[in-house]
């Protein structure tokens, strides 16, 4: 899909929310990626972008704004036995607004799409930032707390509860994980939240 | 000699936007409580004498709503590092992904 469009102007920036470079690098080396693919440890994005899970994609355009705020689409169709979420939809709607035979949406449009963080999301990340820190100095023990703590503030942010499962010694595809899951779903919220179409 | 001489006030740690830097513990509590009265998000650990400083949801809400995209500068697999804003002029398919 890259090499498809990059030359109609157009790059693909991938972020990975990981513990770790090691951790992302085995999904890297086996894309082989011509584009930047960058390592987030500190989660960075997702404080400045509000990004509670992953996939997250946004549309960014030539000056800087952004046309399709977070949205939910897998690159290939290998998790959409999971997750329901057809990648054919997002890849045509992205190769005609690269192309320039649609427009992305319109400002109003993109803003009212938007979710935008609570204090609570907020203050979930501080706890997360704290966390993170004592972390990687092996202070393991202090970062469980926070990371824990975090996890209460925003139970709807994955990239915390989930996310921090490697670092707290849980199997992220584990068991814990799927209780987790099973709660949340069954208490009626979404794990994902795509944009409606 | 007085009891008190020589003893050195316990080191406090302040994370904030990135940055780190060790205080007395007396000046680390009171950043802290200046940042939270400033109505920014704070997470203190005593025990560790440790507090990092976050970022208000409505700084970062402000940020949003005016669709512009927030740069941010982070290393790729080999230590490099790229920032968002060097594709300006160019459209950007931005994903964020986790190995979990």
């Amino acid at each position: 899909m890259y090499e498809e469009l990059r030359g109609y102007g157009f790059t693909v920036v991938t972020v990975a929310l990981d513990r770790s470079a090691e951790d992302a690098r085995p999904w890297i080396e086996a894309a082989k990626p011509a584009h930047p693919s960058l390592i987030d440890t500190a989660h960075v994005l997702a404080d400045l972008y509000n990004i509670v899970n992953v996939p997250t994609i946004l549309w960014i355009d030539e000056r800087g704004r952004i046309v399709r705020p977070n949205d939910v689409a897998f690159g290939t169709d290998i998790f959409k036995y999971i997750t329901g979420l057809k990648a054919a939809g997002h890849l045509a709607a992205l190769r005609a607004w690269v192309r320039g035979e649609a427009t992305a949406l319109p400002e109003a449009r993109a803003r009212a799409l938007q979710s935008l963080p609570t204090d609570g999301d907020q203050q979930a990340r501080a706890e997360f930032g704290l966390a993170e820190w004592l972390y990687t100095r092996g202070r393991t023990e202090a970062a469980g707390r926070h990371f824990v703590r975090a996890g209460e503030l925003a139970p709807h942010d994955f990239t915390i509860r989930r996310g921090t499962m490697p670092m707290r010694g849980i199997d992220p595809m584990g068991p814990q994980f799927r209780e987790m899951l099973g709660a949340w779903v069954q208490a009626g919220n979404p794990y994902y939240r795509p944009l409606p179409e | 000699m007085g009891a008190l001489d020589g003893v050195t006030e316990t080191k406090f740690t302040i994370i904030d936007g990135g940055r780190v830097a060790e205080v007395g513990e007396r000046e680390g509590v009171e950043l802290a409580k200046r940042a939270e009265a400033a109505g920014r998000p704070v997470a203190v650990d005593r025990d560790e004498r440790v507090a990092y400083l976050g970022v208000s949801a409505r700084e970062r809400a402000n940020v949003l709503a005016s669709l512009e995209a927030p740069d941010f500068t982070l290393p790729d697999l080999d230590g490099r590092v790229h920032s968002l804003s060097r594709h300006r002029g160019t459209k950007v398919l931005l994903v964020a992904y986790g190995s979990w």
